[in-house]
C-alpha cells in the first residue's frame, strides 16, 4: 500500500520541512471556505434532529429553525415512534431489534469465511490460486441486481436434481437465514480482496520460521496470521456493519413483506411514503436509525478511513 | 413479560443459536484439522478454508448472474425464450427512455460533481490548521443510509400550501428571495432529478475528499518545495503539481462513484418511487422484478446495469496499468 496518511496524522517527512510547506500553503480564505461548506453540509442533519424534537403542531406548521425562537422542545415524538401511536400504529422498536439481529451475524459470518479464504489464497500455494483470487476480485463488479431473483428462487424452493434435494429451501416466516446468507454472499468479494491484500504483506520469513517449527496451516492461521490481520479485519467489519445496517435493496428483496424480520430501512422507506406528512415522527424514526452508525462512525473513523483507502487507492 | 420483550428475546435466541452453530462447527473443524498429520493437513486446510467462500460465491453470485442472463431472454414467467424482446422493450418503451436518460444524467453528473467538490475540499483542508473537525463533519453523511439521507433532504425540499409559513428549508430560502408561493420542488419535471442527485452528492463528497486528501498528503514534500522554489503558487501549483500527482487516485474515485451511482436505488425509491419522471434503471429493475413480477424484463434491466459497469471497470484497469508502467 502506498504511504497514505489519514486525517491529522503527519506526513512522514522531516518535521521542519513539512510544516514549513504547510505554513506557506495555509490561508485564512481556505479555512473560511471550508467552514462555510462544513456548515452547509451539517445543516440538513441538524434540521432533522431539531424537527424530531418539536411538538407535532409546531413541526408541521413552520420550519425547524423557528424552534430556536419559540423554544418548544419535546421528546414525546421518540416515545411515540418507538412503540407506535395514534398516527403511525407500528413502532420502530421491533425494526431496530431486527436491524441489530440481521447485522451482527451478517458481519461476523462473512468476516470469518473471508479471513480463512484470504489466508488460503495468500499462504497455501496451489495451482489456480491466482485465478481464484482474480475471479473473486472481478465478482465485485457484478451488481447485486444480477443475483437477486435467482437467489430468492433458490432460497424459497431449494435446489433439486432429478427430485433429489441437494440444497433444501432456506428460511421461512420469522427467520433471518435468508438475509444473513445473502449479506454474507454479497460481502465476500470485497472482504476477501481487502483482507488478502493485507495478509499477503506479512513477511515471508515469519511464515517460514513457523513452518520450520513444525506448525501446520491451522496453527499458523490461528496464532500468527489472525492476530496480525486484526486492523484489516476491523476496517472491513466497520464497512460491512454500515453497509448491512443501511441496506435497503437486500432487505426489501428477502424480507420486504415480512415486518417480523425487516430492518429499520424498510420501515422508514414505508412510513416516508405513507405518513410523510407526519414530519415530527418520520424525522424521529430516521434519527433513531442513523444514531447507531453515527456512533460507530465517530468512534472508529480511523479504521474506516484505513479500509476505504486500502480498498480504493490500492493501485 | 410484554410481547415486545418475548419477541426480542426469541430473535436474539435465533441469532445466538445460529452464531453458536456456525462458530462451533468452525472450531471443531479447526481442532480436528490441526490433529491431522503434515501430509494431509495442507489439502485439508485448503479445503476447509476455501470451501465455504467458494460455495457461497458460486451459489450467491456466479450461478445467479448466469441464470439472470438466461432469464433476460425469456418471457415474464421465465418459461419461453423470446429472443431480444426484453432488451427491445428496455430501449424503445417511452417510459424507459426517460429512465435511461435519467440514469445517464446520474452517471455523468454525480461522479463529476462529487469528485470536483471533494478535490476542492481536500485542497482547501490541506491548507487548514485544525482539519479534523470539518473533515469528520463533511465525511459524516457516509455513515447515513440512503433512506435516512432521503428523509433528511425530504425535509429540505418539503412543500407548504400557499399562504402559510414555509416548512422546507429550500422554500424558506426562496421566500427570502421574494419568490411568492415556492413550488413543490420534487414535482418540477426534469429538474427534480437534480434535487435527488444532490442527496447522493451530499453523501459521496466526503468519500472523495478523504481519499483525495490522503493522496495529496502523500505527494513528496520535496516535489512541492521544488515547484514553489520555481515560483509556482496557488492555482499554478494545483494545476501542474497536485492534479498530475494524484491523477490515478482521481480516476479511482471517479469510477468508484460511477459504479455506485449506476446501482442507486434507495434514494429514488424513498423520495419519489420513480414517479414524476425520476425513474432510474436500478429502481425500474426492482419494480419489474418484485412488483410487476416480470422476470424477463427485470433480468434484462439487471443485465443492462451489468453491461453499463463493464466499460467503467475496463477504463479503470487501463488507467491503473498505465500508472504502474510509469
Amino acid at each position: 500500500m502506498s504511504a497514505t496518511t489519514i486525517s491529522d496524522e503527519k506526513v512522514a517527512a522531516p518535521e521542519s520541512v513539512s510544516s514549513a510547506v504547510h505554513r506557506n500553503l495555509s490561508s485564512p480564505w481556505a479555512s473560511f471556505a471550508v467552514i462555510v461548506i462544513t456548515i452547509l453540509w451539517t445543516i440538513p442533519t441538524l434540521g432533522l434532529f431539531v424537527t424530531s424534537l418539536r411538538p407535532s403542531d409546531k413541526a408541521n406548521q413552520n420550519g425547524w429553525w423557528n424552534a430556536f425562537i419559540d423554544h418548544t422542545f419535546t421528546a414525546s415524538n421518540y416515545s411515540e415512534v418507538l412503540t407506535g401511536g395514534a398516527v403511525i400504529p407500528q413502532g420502530i422498536a421491533n425494526f431496530f431489534i431486527n436491524s441489530l439481529v440481521i447485522t451482527i451475524p451478517a458481519v461476523l459470518i462473512p468476516l470469518a469465511i473471508a479471513t480463512m479464504a484470504a489466508y488460503a489464497l495468500a499462504w497455501i500455494p496451489f495451482r489456480g490460486a491466482t485465478f481464484l483470487f482474480v475471479t473473486c476480485f472481478a465478482l465485485q463488479v457484478v451488481p447485486l441486481q444480477m443475483a437477486l431473483l435467482p437467489l430468492l428462487q433458490l432460497f424459497n424452493k431449494g435446489w433439486k436434481v432429478n427430485g433429489v434435494s441437494i440444497i433444501p429451501p432456506i428460511g421461512g416466516h420469522g427467520t433471518y437465514y435468508q438475509l444473513w446468507i445473502a449479506h454474507a454472499m454479497f460481502a465476500l468479494p470485497l472482504a476477501i480482496f481487502l483482507i488478502h491484500n493485507f495478509m499477503s504483506q506479512i513477511p515471508k520469513d515469519l511464515m517460514e520460521a513457523a513452518v520450520m517449527d513444525g506448525a501446520g496451516h491451522f496453527r499458523i492461521f490461528r496464532t500468527i496470521v489472525l492476530p496480525l490481520a486484526v486492523p484489516a479485519i476491523a476496517s472491513f467489519a466497520i464497512f460491512q456493519f454500515l453497509w448491512v445496517w443501511n441496506d435497503l435493496l437486500v432487505a426489501l428483496t428477502f424480507a420486504g413483506g415480512n415486518d417480523q424480520v425487516a430492518p429499520m430501512t424498510v420501515y422508514l422507506s414505508n412510513i416516508k411514503g405513507t405518513y410523510g406528512s407526519a414530519l415530527h415522527l418520520v424525522t424521529a424514526g430516521a434519527f433513531v436509525s442513523i444514531l447507531m452508525p453515527l456512533i460507530v462512525f465517530f468512534a472508529l473513523q480511523r479504521f474506516f478511513v484505513r479500509g476505504l483507502l486500502a480498498g480504493s487507492v490500492k493501485g | 413479560m410484554s410481547p415486545f420483550l418475548t419477541e426480542t428475546l426469541s430473535k436474539f435466541q435465533q441469532m445466538g443459536t445460529a452464531l453458536a452453530a456456525f462458530f462451533g462447527v468452525l472450531l471443531i473443524v479447526f481442532y480436528l484439522g490441526s490433529k491431522t498429520s503434515g501430509r494431509i493437513q495442507t489439502p485439508t486446510a485448503r479445503l476447509v478454508m476455501l470451501g465455504p467462500a467458494v460455495v457461497l460465491l458460486t451459489a450467491g453470485l456466479v450461478v445467479p448472474a448466469v441464470l439472470t442472463t438466461i432469464s433476460s431472454f425469456k418471457d415474464a414467467n421465465n418459461k419461453k425464450f423470446v429472443g431480444l424482446a426484453n432488451f427491445n422493450w428496455v430501449f424503445t418503451n417511452p417510459d424507459n427512455l426517460v429512465t435511461l436518460r435519467n440514469t445517464v444524467l446520474w452517471v455523468i453528473i454525480t461522479p463529476l460533481v462529487s469528485t470536483g467538490l471533494g478535490l476542492l475540499l481536500a485542497v482547501l483542508i490541506d491548507r487548514m490548521k485544525h482539519e479534523s473537525i470539518p473533515k469528520s463533519l463533511i465525511f459524516m453523511p457516509m455513515a447515513i443510509s440512503f433512506v435516512g439521507a432521503s428523509i433528511i433532504w425530504g425535509l429540505v425540499y418539503e412543500y407548504s400550501e400557499p399562504g402559510g409559513e414555509q416548512v422546507g428549508l429550500l422554500s424558506q430560502l426562496a421566500a427570502l428571495f421574494h419568490v411568492a408561493d415556492p413550488p413543490n420542488w420534487i414535482l418540477i419535471p426534469f429538474w427534480n432529478n437534480f434535487l435527488l442527485m444532490v442527496i447522493f452528492i451530499w453523501i459521496q463528497v466526503g468519500f472523495a475528499m478523504v481519499v483525495l486528501s490522503a493522496a495529496i498528503k502523500a505527494i513528496p514534500v520535496d516535489v512541492v518545495e521544488a515547484a514553489m522554489l520555481d515560483g509556482a503558487t496557488g492555482g499554478r501549483l494545483f494545476r501542474s503539481v497536485t492534479v498530475p500527482m494524484i491523477r490515478g487516485t482521481l480516476v479511482v474515485v471517479l469510477t468508484t462513484i460511477m459504479i455506485g451511482v449506476l446501482k442507486v436505488f434507495d434514494i429514488v425509491r424513498t423520495m419519489t418511487n420513480g414517479n414524476f419522471g425520476t425513474q432510474v434503471l436500478a429502481n425500474e429493475m426492482y419494480a419489474q422484478s418484485f412488483v410487476q413480477f416480470d422476470a424477463g424484463r427485470g433480468s434484462a434491466l439487471a443485465v443492462v446495469l451489468f453491461l453499463g459497469v463493464i466499460p467503467v471497470v475496463i477504463y479503470n484497469i487501463i488507467q491503473l496499468r498505465r500508472d504502474h508502467a510509469r
